[in-house]
């Protein structure tokens, strides 16, 4: 079926919109199939998705925005503050200090997905489409068979392989001759993210995998077949005619990675808990939210103070969504085909 | 499809069902989910014998999410009938908030001394809003079996200790501590706490921080976190990933010579077929020295405001109160001691051992429960924190207490 975009059209249902001058949605309304359909028809096929998306996300979210100006009292009393809730977050010594960490913590977590991640993704889909693999379906499974166990699991499982006392890692190091370079590393300062982080890179790399096996798939034969001709290297073909088609699949995954790492909670609460020790070198802003919103121990949660970091945390995603589509997405367009 | 219409049916009655219980049953509210057997076949029963009318139900919720979980459905009208209360500064707020009954000269309350009570009142002593249950007493359980094998004595100093630690140290076969600072609320719960009254002098420590008389800088605090410090150096690399079930495994497993515990844990080293377990109180720093512990309150109960069935709760709360209750909680759920001032028979031996030194030692509860609580930084994230970086020799004692010392100071009046 084909799309035609008709002209702007006055409508019945939505005469009224022309009044406020919005065209766009006018002519978006006014899209129609070939074959004659009413906007009666389109709005019945969109409904169920708006009405469930606007209720269960676009509501839920503004209403999030709008909480984060607000104080509560200990009578359960909401009263509006302004700014005030942010600027405590961002000038308060002590709020400060716990947000820069969190924020510089997610940063780093990214990092190790971005350095690591898609690079083993890209890595491993090169491999699987290679001709002439023998159990390349077997292979493609398992690697893939992490990303659908829980978080939790996957939380246990490295903490029983890395634990000190009973864990197989240092055997295992042991029989390379590497027993002496084993550490406590779930427990240390100084790598304890990093180990978090690979495990989570461990958990997901089946997802860039995937994606960019199906893109490698999708290479259009008659081009590698040209540049085979023209006698270039399978390492060549590789570099300078695979990889830029794929160009678009890459980039959607490194922003599919920036909003999951940016929402990431899970993996860190499972495994260190909502104080995500040692002394918060493992808190995000997925644990920090955590503890302010709902309270930890002692600690008295604040719904309204939540919100405001899970706002913050939401201008994070949007600004760094923002820079990709401004900087990366439009000219990565110009290589689709 | 009539089979469809009746799924549908079904689906929709299942929420109607899954709405609070109807009145006529108590539902209690409380963090032991670890007891939530003890309640259902023990507890419950023994109380519905007197009182054939009154349904209850005992439904727990896991600790680290009980009070942001519990204000999250009083707030929202669907929290159950009777409130485990924790003590001090958690239950306050909600009493101030008007989600907790006051319980002034209600049945069974007068069966309390007023050092219990303290933990469930008003600053001013005025108002009551919690039937206390029971606090835990804070110590070491020793493996006997590797202490005879040594030739070692329980200790009663802090020379002592260390020499016992070293002996284990030196012969090799055995872990001489069983902790890890993985979870960090062992580090202060089980280890600052359990140490420190010895050297703050108990009450009179806790006290005089309160009212701005001491700073978390003076000697008498840094001492135990000296104290703790020399503790953490015998740990091994191990301990910083080591949670706190790990160290429960190595001491139940004979790995381990000692272990510094909370009364609770009594419980737990029971089951373990063939662990021949004592316990020793917190040493002292020298021989002679007036000696104290932490006998924390840790539990009560309180009535919801808008329960529907305050009659009935309150004949729960009169019987919460009773000899046969306190009797039956202090045997039952091990390490869970009674604060009731009915004479009770503790029948456990360890358990039996440690509420022994209630009378020889004066009793203090946590350091940071009273009233330090109340502000951000919240005493007791800190004091998690801290603790676990001075085990691991990561922070030394002096930067400790000048770090929860600025903490305090930045909202606590007296202190600034």
């Amino acid at each position: 079926m084909k799309l035609v975009l008709n002209p702007p059209r006055p409508l019945g249902l939505f005469r009224w919109r022309n009044v406020t001058g919005n065209f766009f949605l006018e002519s978006m309304l006014s899209i129609s199939l070939q074959k004659k359909t009413t906007t009666a028809t389109l709005l019945i096929f969109l409904a169920p998705a708006l009405l469930v998306y606007t209720l269960l996300s676009a509501y839920p979210l503004l209403d999030t925005l709008r909480l984060g100006f607000y104080s509560s009292h200990d009578n359960g009393a909401v009263s509006f503050v302004g700014l005030s809730n942010f600027s405590t977050i961002l000038l308060d010594p002590d709020w400060s200090a716990s947000f820069w960490n969190a924020m510089l913590n997610n940063l780093k977590f990214f990092a190790m997905h971005i350095l690591f991640q898609n690079p083993l993704g890209l890595l491993l889909a090169a491999l699987l489409s290679l001709k002439n693999l023998r159990f390349a379906r077997s292979y493609r499974t398992l690697i893939f068979l992490p990303t659908l166990l829980s978080v939790v699991v996957i939380g246990f499982i490295w903490q029983l392989i890395l634990s000190p006392l009973w864990g197989v890692g240092e055997q295992l190091m042991g029989l390379v001759g590497l027993a002496d370079y084993f550490n406590p590393w779930l427990g240390q300062e100084e790598t304890a993210l990093v180990t978090l982080s690979l495990a989570s890179v461990w958990q997901f790399v089946g997802m860039p995998m995937m994606l960019i096996y199906a893109a490698l798939l999708a290479v259009p034969e008659d081009i590698l077949e040209a540049a085979r001709a023209d006698g270039a290297s399978a390492m060549r073909i590789f570099w300078e005619i695979k990889l830029p088609l794929i160009y678009p699949t890459l980039g959607l995954i490194t922003i599919l990675t920036f909003v999951a790492n940016f929402n990431a909670f899970d993996l860190i609460y499972s495994v260190k808990g909502a104080l995500a020790g040692p002394n918060y070198s493992t808190d995000i802003l997925g644990t920090l939210f955590y503890r302010t919103f709902f309270g930890y121990q002692s600690q008295i949660g604040s719904p309204t103070m939540g919100a405001a970091v899970a706002t913050l945390m939401f201008l994070a995603i949007l600004a760094g969504v923002g820079l990709y589509f401004v900087t990366v997405q439009r000219r990565l367009t110009r290589f689709t085909f | 499809m009539p089979t469809v219409r009746t799924l549908c049916h079904l689906t929709l009655l299942t929420f109607f069902c899954a709405r609070p219980a109807f009145s006529g049953t108590l539902i209690i509210e409380s963090w032991r989910v670890d007891d939530k057997t003890t309640w259902e076949k023990i507890i419950i029963p023994a109380f519905k014998k007197s009182h054939p009318g009154i349904d209850v139900k005992f439904s727990p919720t896991s600790p680290t999410e009980y009070d942001s979980s519990l204000t999250a459905r009083l707030a929202g009208g669907t929290a159950g009938d009777l409130i485990a209360c924790r003590p001090f500064d958690v239950s306050l707020a909600l009493y101030h908030a008007g989600r907790l009954e006051n319980l002034d000269g209600a049945a069974g309350m007068n069966n309390f001394p007023q050092s219990a009570k303290v933990a469930w009142q008003t600053d001013d002593g005025k108002q009551t809003y919690c039937m206390p249950i029971a606090s835990v007493i804070h110590g070491f359980l020793y493996n006997k079996k590797i202490f005879r094998q040594l030739n070692l004595q329980p200790p009663a100093t802090e020379a002592e200790l260390f020499q016992v630690l070293d002996t284990v140290r030196k012969n090799g076969s055995y872990k001489p501590l069983a902790l890890g600072t993985a979870d960090q609320w062992e580090s202060n719960q089980i280890v600052f706490s359990n140490i420190g009254p010895n050297y703050w002098h108990g009450e009179a420590g806790r006290k005089a921080l309160i009212s701005g008389k001491a700073k978390f800088t003076d000697p008498q605090f840094v001492a135990a976190w000296n104290v703790e410090a020399r503790l953490g150096s015998y740990l091994g690399k191990a301990a910083s990933a080591q949670t706190y079930a790990d160290s429960q495994n190595l001491f139940a497993l004979g790995k381990a010579a000692i272990y510094p515990a909370g009364s609770w844990d009594i419980a737990y080293f029971n089951q373990v077929p063939g662990l021949e377990f004592g316990a020793f109180a917190p040493p002292v720093a020298k021989a002679g020295d007036q000696c104290a512990i932490s006998d924390h309150m840790d539990i009560g109960m309180g009535i919801n405001t808008n329960s529907g069935n305050k009659a009935d709760a309150r004949q729960f709360l009169a019987w919460l109160g009773s000899a046969e209750f306190a009797d039956i909680y202090s045997n039952k759920v091990t390490g869970f001691f009674t604060l009731s001032s009915n004479p009770v028979d503790v029948k456990d031996p360890v358990a039996r051992q440690m509420i022994a030194w209630r009378a020889s030692c004066a009793s203090t509860i946590r350091l940071n429960a009273q009233i330090l609580n109340r502000g951000q930084p919240s005493m007791e994230n800190e004091l998690w924190n801290v603790n676990a970086l001075v085990l691991n020799g990561k922070l030394s004692p002096a930067n400790a207490a000048a770090k929860m010392q600025s903490g305090l100071a930045k909202w606590y009046k007296p202190q600034q």
